[in-house]
């Protein structure tokens, strides 16, 4: 095994691409340590996301393709949303496809003069014009893009924009092979600012195992494959999938409603894991290299004339989504939800953050904090097509409302009024209105995600408000979650890859890991990205959580300020600690060397 | 003697377990295409998944075009490959009327189902068996 990480280096800019060898795999593992490895080598941390040469990095790992679950891949960019080093993640067939196209990370930097394709594959480096594909819808995108160089059916992976991320909304996803996505933070708006309308990933060539560690490694992956298949633990994820959480949180009184007005709502049923398993389920369909399939492809049949003309839709739903424009529009309808989220699929949206973003939209309508000539279309709680018409404004952004909404809700409401209910916890909020751990966790978290610490579940599961069993959970939690995301393994096989497993692994591909050693880099990855995003501007003390929070009801009453504003800002001290040290210590070894 | 079927591709996910099983397995790489069995979407994957896999001919054209017996029909179908005989021409996967060699570039080898099953029990939805070839066919032998 080669000990630097072999990276492609494609320069939009001059149409160019560069094979470069990058540090060592024993510093960085991969995903998500590699991406920050690689973003303090190419970022350029003092200038603004939109500089033609910030980097758009795709980072794997060192267990992908080697074991089940090991599916991802890792987005690392300077986000348009808030200027700070942040990461997104998706499945699909990205991941196997960039392992078998040879490398572990493929960065593009510099901005293509035309609207552009770029096709990776083991031989080939290909850098398409497709000024053609220009506001063209993610699906028509990727059904060109089939037509497009490496030629390899089947073991490719598609990755592209729609008109939302050309228009840079800051919100723009990229889609991954029709029905994954890097969603949050702006990483399709990245490939907009690049010109970059899509990447073609090509997995054409092999591996040869060690004939040393053949059997070793075979009989680890049989064991974690049988307990993939077998133990239970992941059927959940097959079965109903993620939406089986929507009548729990709602039982909870912890399901956003209409922009979080409430936590509650008999009209859950019409939009729960249930519902759309019995109504709407058409299959499901898995990441290349797991074998759970959790990826729930919902029928939209749809009737467009007075005859029996019909047509129907493939949509792929889960619990954020339905979350984003379903309870938290009051669309309590499985249909009204599907025809949604297709829309946001097409225009290249980040579902939860659009959702909510029509959220505030809505309530500021009642309010009167703006008008009609401003929304366009008459939003209003439940109305299905005024949001059909509010999404496509988002990625349109035909007036001065628009163009400032699509910048973020938050931006929006310190602009038009409505910051207190605005749902905004550094990004538009997930759909856990579970108590202060959660609120702060999102406010705070280096991905602004539920699923940096799940402190969702930390909600669930105490009720002390200790601020130090709460601050230890957060960090225990984010320190599995970087080894986890460093392999690149889905954070779905949290039970089948418990630490030792993860180590086993490792061990069983060459990699001579002891668990002290393997903590001290983990430690190292997660105190470097934290130190990247407190160096590309990041101030927790200033982070506020809306006053929205506090009013709503859960299962535990309301929230207590008082907890929540101590947890916060000692939370925040431990943040910035955490980067100042490590910023000293690489300052002191750059010295010394 | 039995031979590998893919009667309920229908159920497909697209893990590609079996794929990576038999590259694993067989062929000793990590590898989509270095297997036996290469499991392909027809158009995206929302329009379902194909596997494409030797479907064990008798007489097998790629055995009648190799020209040095490097390729030899297997009893009950599809073909036995002995790669000491290989002159690395290819002509076997070009030969092949579904297409399912996958002439390995860096072997300059075929690669093939062996009819060995050893894919099937990494199927989780049960798309794939082993079965017995039909008594007809034998006594047609």
């Amino acid at each position: 095994m080669q000990n630097r990480f072999k990276v492609m280096v494609v320069d939009l800019s001059r149409g160019k691409s560069t094979v470069e060898y990058f540090d060592t795999r024993n510093a960085w593992l991969g995903g998500s340590g590699l991406s920050a490895g690689l973003f303090s080598h190419y970022a350029l941390m003092d200038e603004d996301p939109f500089h033609p040469d910030q980097p758009l990095i795709l980072a794997i790992g060192p267990l992908t393709g080697y074991f089940p679950l090991m599916s991802k891949t890792v987005l690392g960019f300077m986000s348009p949303y808030n200027s700070q080093y942040a990461e997104s993640h998706a499945g699909g067939r990205s991941a196997l496809a960039l392992k078998f196209a040879g490398y572990d990370a493929l960065v593009l930097k510099g901005r293509a003069r035309k609207l552009t394709c770029v096709g990776l594959g083991s031989k080939e480096v290909h850098i398409q014009d497709v000024h053609f594909l220009k506001g063209m819808n993610i699906f028509k995108t990727g059904k060109k893009m089939r037509t497009m160089k490496p030629r390899n059916p089947g073991h490719r992976s598609i990755l592209r924009i729609g008109p939302a991320g050309e228009n840079l909304v800051r919100y723009s996803c990229i889609n991954v092979d029709t029905y994954r996505h890097f969603g949050r933070m702006g990483g399709g708006t990245v490939m907009g600012i690049k010109n970059l309308k899509g990447i073609i990933l090509s997995g054409d060539s092999h591996m040869e195992l060690d004939p040393d560690l053949r059997k070793e490694y075979t009989k680890v992956y049989d064991e974690i494959y049988t307990q993939v298949v077998q133990s239970g633990t992941m059927r959940k994820y097959h079965d109903l999938g993620t939406p089986e959480n929507l009548i729990p949180l709602n039982e909870l009184h912890a399901l956003p409603w209409r922009n979080l007005q409430s936590t509650h709502d008999p009209g859950v049923e019409a939009i729960s894991g249930e519902t759309f398993a019995r109504d709407l389920l058409l299959r499901q369909v898995a990441c290349a290299g797991c074998p759970v399939g959790c990826v729930h492809i919902g029928l939209l049949r749809e009737r467009f004339g007075k005859e029996h003309e019909f047509l129907y839709r493939q949509v792929s739903y889960d619990y954020e989504p339905i979350f984003a424009v379903g309870s938290m529009l009051g669309v309590a309808s499985g249909p009204g939800v599907l025809t949604l989220l297709e829309d946001v699929e097409k225009l290249g949206l980040d579902a939860i953050s659009a959702g909510v973003a029509l959220a505030w939209a809505t309530e500021a309508l009642e309010k009167g904090l703006i008008t009609k000539e401003q929304t366009l279309a008459p939003l209003e709680f439940g109305d299905v097509q005024a949001y059909r018409e509010g999404l496509r404004n988002i990625a349109e952004q035909p007036n001065e409302f628009y163009k400032t909404l699509a910048m973020g809700t938050m931006v929006a409401a310190e602009k038009f009024g409505g910051e207190d209910f605005a749902c905004v916890l550094g990004q538009e909020m997930a759909g856990y209105a579970t108590g202060e751990n959660y609120y702060v966790s999102q406010a705070l978290g280096l991905r602004h995600s539920h699923l940096d610490t799940g402190a969702y579940s930390f909600d669930q599961e105490k009720d002390s408000k200790d601020t130090v069993e709460a601050i230890n959970f957060m960090q225990d939690q984010e320190d599995y979650r970087v080894l986890m995301c460093s392999m690149v393994g889905c954070l779905f096989a949290r039970k089948v890859y418990p630490k030792n497993n993860l180590l086993k692994a490792l061990n069983s591909v060459g990699y001579e890991f002891n668990e002290n050693e393997l903590d001290a880099v983990v430690k190292k990855i997660k105190s470097h990205r934290w130190a990247l995003k407190f160096r590309t501007g990041f101030k927790p003390e200033e982070v506020k959580i809306p006053s929205r929070y506090l009013e709503v009801q859960t299962w535990k009453g309301k929230a207590d300020p008082d907890y929540m504003n101590r947890l916060k800002k000692e939370y925040a001290k431990v943040l910035r600690e955490m980067a100042e040290n490590w910023q000293k210590e690489m300052e002191a070894n750059n010295e010394s060397s | 003697m039995k031979v590998l079927r893919t009667p309920h591709m229908e159920r497909c996910i697209g893990c590609y377990s079996c794929s990576l099983a038999c590259a694993r397995s067989v062929y000793k790489s990590l590898s989509w295409k270095r297997a036996g069995i290469q499991i392909r979407s027809s158009g995206g994957i929302s329009t379902g998944f194909e596997a494409g896999v030797c479907l064990a001919c008798d007489p097998a054209p790629c055995a009648s075009a190799c020209p040095t017996d490097a390729l030899r029909q297997r009893k009950g179908g599809g073909v036995i490959f002995r790669e000491k005989l290989c002159i690395n021409c290819g002509e076997c996967a070009k030969a092949c009327p579904v297409d399912a060699i996958y002439f390995d570039p860096e072997w300059n080898t075929p690669v093939l189902c062996i009819h060995c099953g050893r894919c099937v029990s990494f199927c989780p939805h049960d798309c794939l068996e082993m079965v017995e070839v039909p008594k007809e066919k034998k006594n047609a032998e």
